[in-house]
């Protein structure tokens, strides 16, 4: 079976981001950059899913600069067959990126697309849904278990309050969530072996897309600071000040 | 990523690496947050090795993985660097167990052995199924390993070796042993496999350093060999020294490691630790310090990188390899006594890993060729006069 797996290159979550002064965007200088984490449990995913049928092919796909073949290569050195890289250095917005992968899926026609539920960087939890209705597959969001037999996949979705399990036919959208398994780290022999695994750069024009973007980033704030907690001499005053200042009751 | 595994790279050093180095540290990094760090001070705490890791090192192709074929990663000595880096990052005992493992044991194999031999041993020891030792020196000569007493008499087509060996890493838990022995023709080298008559080994002990590192005593009693047990491009001191050069210069980059782990909880301590008006981190005598820390890692890791590069283009020289590692282990050991009196009492406890690397780098400054036997080493290229004796 065929898995398509796209993924995003984010700031590795431990790095401190600064915001540029003009708010456009953030420094990027001396931030390390990695495979989003939930597109990193999709890779994973995708690679157990081949390991326990024995059989098939994970392929990868970024859009993004040339420099972003790093995190590519990482996943190759994961497990991953090929991978492509759609190039282009606009940002785009979800819409757009949903509109790419689906070319890209016609192109490739994979039975699964498994993606993070969201990237760490921007939050937006869209990508993945757009994509399903486009493409109009069923599709399965915050997956934490998958199955599947024959041309039918079973997804325990993580929801409000409980887990929901849901059975749909394949071709299908998943997205991951952060329990649905703890992705491996690249073996030294899988990285000797990635060099060798194909991966091909498309320039993003060359798919005959309308690239505008519907949304526009207009500015970026940092959340504001905390201020220091404050010592209440007994529970009476405590009550008070929530009444009163912070009027929560 | 936990704090004392993040790079320190002041000059951009990351720049002349390649993605796939990068890569390559970036796992063993990961290897090392989440399956060494967790238990570790359990392990140094009951004197212990972390036996179950060592599948997962070698499944991760942490043993010989500068090395070609029979089952060996095949990276360059960049990516070979960087794993000993992190690893010791992790804990010196453990980047002990690789070195032992893939510089000492492996390649003693790989450079002087047989083709059967390396084929008999290599994958199995590259699988980390089979675990080796590397016996040179001896309860009456570390520093001075010509003068071994531990000898190989020839018995009609084959040999019989008696001796000694103290201070041997894995001994008691490995399946061959490297014994380096006296012959007529010399020293030479032989593998000898655990379970021949006459070959005992225990362990030693009451460690103060290494102590989550197995070290152990090897004896030989009339123990019978053959001729293929015998290594046989190995002749003379220099083989042993040649495999002494490969673990040196992995010991120069995981000094690096340890130093980087003791500089960045010394660094996060002074930062939020006040005492008098302000932060420790204000004082000029603790910026002192933390600069110090800083400059000498960034020079060490300088020497190293550019000493991998002279090594994958077959241009190093062993006092090359002096320089690195009396200059990077000194230094380390150095910037360890100087986070853990940063720490205050802090330093002496365990919640801290600083303590720990500082007791373990008494042993790595003594191991591989003591600091001072590095400098004799160095002075003896400067002056062409030897110091030794
Ligand atoms: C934990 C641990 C693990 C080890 N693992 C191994 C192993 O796996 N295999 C192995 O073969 N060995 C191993 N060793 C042994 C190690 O290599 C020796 O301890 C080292 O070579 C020093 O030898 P020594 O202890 O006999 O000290 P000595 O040689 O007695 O040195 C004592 C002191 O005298 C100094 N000195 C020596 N000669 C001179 C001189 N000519 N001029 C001035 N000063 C001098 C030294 O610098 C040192 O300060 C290990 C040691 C330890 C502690
Ligand atoms: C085993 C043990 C037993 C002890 N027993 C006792 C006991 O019986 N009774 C008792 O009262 N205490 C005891 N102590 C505490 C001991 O006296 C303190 O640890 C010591 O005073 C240092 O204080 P600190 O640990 O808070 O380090 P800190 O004061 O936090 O110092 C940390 C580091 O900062 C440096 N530093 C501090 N101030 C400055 C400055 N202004 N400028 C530059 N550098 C500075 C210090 O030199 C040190 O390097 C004991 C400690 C230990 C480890």
């Amino acid at each position: 079976m065929k898995i398509l797996v796209p993924f995003k290159r984010v700031p590795d979550p431990a790095t401190t981001i600064r915001i540029l002064p003009d708010g456009s965007g953030i420094a990027t200088d001396n931030v390390k950059w990695v495979i989003n984490p939930f597109d990193e449990i999709a890779i994973e995913e995708a690679l157990r899913i081949k390991e326990r049928l024995k059989t098939g092919e994970v392929v990868l796909m970024t859009i993004g600069q040339s420099n972003w073949q790093e995190q590519l290569r990482t996943g190759l050195a994961m497990g991953a067959d090929r991978a492509k890289l759609i190039v282009t250095d606009k940002p785009l917005d979800t819409l757009t990126i949903a509109r790419v992968i689906a070319k890209v899926v016609a192109e490739e026609q994979p039975r699964l697309v498994i993606l993070g539920k969201q990237a760490i960087d921007d939050d937006s939890n869209q990508v993945g849904q757009m994509l399903a209705e486009i493409l109009g597959w069923p599709q399965a969001t915050f997956a934490s278990k998958l199955e599947i037999e024959g041309d039918r996949c079973t997804v325990v979705r993580e929801v409000d309050g409980g887990l929901e399990t849901v059975a749909f036919p394949l071709p299908a959208v998943v997205t991951t969530d952060l329990r649905l398994n703890e992705p491996r780290y690249a073996s030294l022999p899988g990285i000797m072996k990635a060099r060798k695994k194909e991966l091909k750069e498309i320039p993003i024009e060359s798919l005959g897309l309308d690239l505008t973007p519907k949304l526009r980033v207009k500015e970026l704030k940092a959340p504001p600071k905390r201020q220091a907690g404050r010592k209440v001499g007994s529970v009476q005053e405590l009550v008070k000040l929530l009444h009163e200042e912070a009027k929560l009751i | 990523m936990a704090q004392i595994l993040e790079d320190l790279d002041y000059f951009s050093l990351d720049d002349l690496l390649t993605s796939e180095e990068r890569m390559t540290r970036e796992t063993v990094k990961q290897f090392v947050e989440r399956e060494v760090l967790p238990e570790i001070e359990t392990h140094f705490a009951a004197e212990t090795f972390p036996l179950q890791l060592i599948p997962r090192m070698a499944e991760l192709g942490f043993f010989g993985a500068n090395m070609k074929g029979y089952g060996c990663a095949g990276m360059n000595n960049v990516a070979y660097g960087l794993i000993m880096q992190e690893l010791e990052a992790g804990d010196s005992g453990l980047r002990s167990f690789a070195s032992v493992q893939s510089a000492l044991s492996m390649y003693a194999i790989y450079a002087f052995g047989s083709e059967e031999q390396k084929r008999r041993y290599l994958p199995q020891m590259a699988q980390g199924k089979l675990i080796g030792c590397f016996g040179l020196t001896e309860p009456d000569h570390g520093s001075d390993p010509a003068g071994m007493e531990t000898r190989a008499r020839r018995d009609g087509n084959g040999w019989v070796l008696n001796g000694t060996k103290r201070w041997i890493t894995n001994g008691t838990i490995a399946g061959v042993a490297v014994v380096w022995a006296r012959v007529d023709e010399g020293i030479a080298g032989f593998l000898v496999e655990k379970d021949k008559p006459g070959f005992t080994s225990r362990n030693i002990n009451g460690k103060f350093s290494m102590r989550a590192s197995i070290t152990s005593e090897l004896t030989f009693e009339d123990v019978r060999l053959t001729d293929s047990d015998r290594l046989p491009e190995a002749r003379g001191l220099r083989a042993a020294l040649a495999c002494l050069t490969q673990a040196r210069y992995g010991i120069a980059w995981g000094a690096i490691g340890a130093a980087r782990s003791c500089y960045r909880t010394a660094l996060e301590y002074v930062k939020s630790r006040k005492q008098f008006s302000r932060p420790l981190a204000g004082y000029q005598l603790v910026q002192n310090k933390l600069v110090t820390m800083l400059t000498e890692i960034t020079k060490a890791q300088m020497v190293c990188l550019r000493l991998a590069h002279l090594k994958d283009q077959g241009k190093m020289r062993q006092e090359q390899v002096s320089f690195a590692k009396r200059n990077n282990v000194g230094w380390a050991l150095e910037i360890a006594r100087m986070a853990r009196d940063m720490l205050g009492a802090n330093g002496i406890v365990n919640e801290y890993p600083v303590i720990r690397h500082m007791l373990n780098l008494e042993t790595v400054n003594t191991y591989e060729g003591t600091f001072d036997v590095h400098t004799l080493i160095l002075g003896r290229d400067l002056t062409g006069l030897s110091a030794f004796d």
